[in-house]
């Protein structure tokens, strides 16, 4: 699905990731962690292809193809989705709007046809329900006004109806509380067939409790420097991340 | 971002192209003689030649005005063309079979067929063609509930006496320099009558096209709801490609009697020039409104085109309890300049009125909003609100407010609220994270901004609005 290796790469001219080798195979959850600065939001950044955050060197190979050669766009069409950390409000531009945009756009990447307006609302219906939104949500402007745990479940929503390939959510736990927690995880798991993949960004053990992952990697200074199964999560929650200083060297 | 702002205004004018078809054109050129030849060619009453000269004096006297935040090379008047009219129309068309199939065909270009237009929209086309008005649709219809609706050319003979009562009675002859220039050489336009307590049956529908090479267009247009009606009257135009500089300066008064409403919804689409800022219509319309008491007048405006822009469709409260509305949005893009706004002039006791303006500025672009509100002694009571929001689009745009507000009257309140911002990588980034390409994504991050003032416009122009802002911006992003 996703093979990273020897990734370096850099934002406004600071290297924050310095030689990242990652291997994601069909239907894999990764869980990312890592201490404050270690380039963990840089990582799914860098593979959404954010404007601003440039690959200096190493190479990425998703689902066959050299993802640095394509664009932001391109690679969403092909299955790549970021739920972010901070969902960005679009003021009055419907929520419906906007995921009828999207779905059409990997629909007719894919040689589909459009949706109609009737069968995307059923749809958009049904899966606002699966995280716990109001379908009145659908009819107001991108994330206007909503909170917090809202915007993270709209994320998911989304998540659900683009069905990508490989999904990286990046501190998607981040603000929430322990029902939207829930929400959220069950959203995941749902998702879970064998052959999407995932990448789960996130700073503490608990997400993991709800989404356990296959492989837990721990991201210091631009570098995994240990990977695990999901017992590394929980060793990392008893002793912290200082334990690993002298492996960053 | 900025990069891809670079490369997203380069796009040809889709309406861009020149029908050829014969006209009866007078050579350049302006003085009394050509005030005296346009009336003479409508075969027009003494009254209105001494009306026209009038204002063609007046405007000898004038100057042209200098305040607003344009800039452009000094127009020369003399070497602009007063009048022409398609030549098949000295036959008079009766219906479409009868109307040059050049015309037609220009009309199908631009995605309005006629013909579809009578069967499918139950929409009455008042299609003005260069200077004279070709055809007129669904007028026994309108004629059944009473409602006049025709070239105002034609109504000058079919109702004088409303003519000679209302013309220049809202936009007087001596208002501003291009409305005294337009009032000596207005060559057609529209006028509408609404009787008493009618509601209008359909709304009513005029496209302007400008065609002849070097001809000014000098629209006039005039309508009056009597007390107690409604009409919603829809404007839009559009011209095709060309290189100088055309002048277009019309005038439309409204007049709402006694618990009448108009409302007037424009989607401006002239030439707006080339990417390195060549060619373009210069746009100088007055519009005003009169209400009287209980009356309402809402201006909706949707400004894509030209390359010049100096408009400010306003509202004279003058009847207590009349409210006025004035919701814009104006785009430019490339070299465009545009200075709009409008005044609401506040005269009765508890008159309201709501300004919501968006401009939007992409390229080497510039938009201006210029709003006056004035509450005069006798506004006791009365409001307003404006709110007034600006979005950038690349960093070599430029946005400027300039709202004036007068309060005369310690009752009445005044509320402005204004705000600039830009298109956000962030906002670009999620939509193209989600596959939508950097094109598309603009244009729904602009139509949201537009959102509250594209609901205002009847269905069919809030689709046609949309999608003039697409093909506006595109180019102006990557």
């Amino acid at each position: 699905m996703l093979s990273v290796k020897g990734l370096h790469a850099k934002v406004e001219e600071n290297e924050i990731l310095k030689g990242l080798d990652i291997e994601i195979r069909p239907g894999e959850v990764h869980a990312i962690m890592g201490p404050n600065g270690s380039g963990k939001s840089t990582l799914g950044n860098i593979l959404s292809g954010r404007p601003g955050y440039e690959a200096t060197a190493g190479k990425i190979t998703f689902k066959g193809r050299d993802l640095l050669e394509m664009g932001t766009e391109e690679r969403a069409r092909e299955g790549l989705f970021l739920a972010f950390q901070y969902p960005v409000e679009i003021p009055g531009v419907s929520n419906m709007e906007f995921l009828k945009a999207s779905v059409d756009a990997k629909r007719k990447h894919a040689g589909q046809e459009p949706l109609s307006s009737v069968d995307f609302m059923k749809l958009a219906r049904a899966t606002s329900k699966r995280v716990d939104l109001e379908a009145n949500f659908l009819k107001r402007g991108v994330n206007e006004g909503f909170s917090g745990g809202e915007k993270k479940r709209n994320e998911i929503m989304q998540m659900m109806l683009l069905e990508p390939e490989l999904c990286i959510l990046d501190e998607t736990d981040s603000g929430l509380d322990i029902d939207a927690l829930q929400v959220v995880a069950d959203g995941v798991n749902s998702m879970r067939d064998g052959h999407r993949s995932f990448i789960v960004v996130t700073h503490y053990q608990r997400l993991l409790d709800y989404i356990v992952p296959d492989y837990v990697h721990v991201l210091a200074g631009g570098r995994i420097v240990k990977s695990g199964d999901k017992s590394l999560a929980l060793e990392l929650e008893a002793k912290g991340y200082g334990w690993l200083e002298g492996e960053v060297a | 971002m900025s990069q891809q702002v670079e490369n997203l205004i380069k796009k040809d004018y889709a309406a861009g192209f020149h029908s050829a078809i014969e006209s009866d054109t007078l050579p350049p050129g302006l003085n009394e003689d050509t005030v005296r030849f346009i009336s003479a060619k409508k075969g027009e009453p003494e009254w209105l030649l001494e009306w026209r000269l009038k204002a063609f004096r007046a405007w000898q006297e004038m100057e042209e005005p200098t305040w607003a935040h344009v800039h452009y090379p000094e127009i020369d008047f003399q070497s602009i063309s007063y009048f022409s009219s398609p030549k098949s129309m000295a036959d008079k068309p009766k219906s479409l079979s009868e109307v040059d199939p050049e015309l037609i065909a220009t009309y199908e270009k631009l995605g309005i067929p006629l013909h579809e237009q009578e069967m499918l929209a139950g929409v009455a086309v008042d299609a003005v063609f260069d200077s004279v008005s070709v055809v007129t649709t669904f007028r026994a219809k309108l004629e059944e509930a009473g409602v006049i609706f025709c070239p105002i050319s034609e109504a000058v003979h079919r109702c004088p006496e409303l003519i000679q009562k209302y013309l220049g009675s809202v936009v007087p002859q001596k208002d501003n320099y291009y409305a005294a220039l337009n009032s000596a050489v207005f060559s057609d336009g529209s006028f509408v009558y609404i009787p008493k307590g009618v509601r209008c049956p359909m709304e009513l529908s005029t496209y302007f096209r400008i065609n002849e090479m070097n001809t000014g267009q000098f629209e006039r247009t005039l309508i009056i709801a009597d007390e107690g009606s409604h009409v919603s009257y829809l404007e839009g135009c559009t011209a095709p490609m060309r290189d100088e500089n055309q002048l277009h300066a019309a005038v439309v008064e409204l007049v709402a009697m006694d618990g009448a409403t108009i409302k007037y919804s424009t989607v401006q689409n002239w030439y707006p020039g080339d990417a390195e800022g060549k060619g373009g219509i210069y746009n100088f319309v007055t519009k005003r409104g009169l209400c009287h008491a209980n009356a309402k007048i809402s201006w909706t405006q949707v400004e894509t085109g030209s390359a010049i822009t100096w408009k400010y469709p306003s509202c004279i409260l003058k009847g207590d309890n009349s409210v006025g509305e004035f919701y814009s949005v104006a785009l430019t893009n490339n070299f465009q300049q545009a200075d709009t706004g409008t005044k609401m002039i506040h005269l009765g006791k508890n008159t309201r009125s709501t300004i919501i303006a968006k401009g939007i500025s992409a390229g080497r672009s510039n938009s201006a909003y210029r709003g006056l509100v004035r509450m005069n002694p006798g506004a006791e009571g009365a409001r307003n609100f404006t709110q007034c929001d600006s979005l950038l689009i690349g960093d070599r745009c430029g946005a400027h407010t300039f709202p004036y507000i007068e309060s005369k009257n310690p009752s009445a309140v005044v509320e402005h609220e204004a705000t600039t911002s830009k298109v956000s990588d962030d906002q670009m980034f999620l939509c193209q994270q989600r596959g939508l390409d950097a094109e598309k994504a603009i244009s729904m991050i602009v139509n949201g901004f537009c959102r509250e003032v594209f609901k205002e416009l009847p269905m069919e122009f809030a689709v046609e609005a949309g999608k003039l802002l697409e093909v506006s911006l595109e180019g102006s992003v990557g």
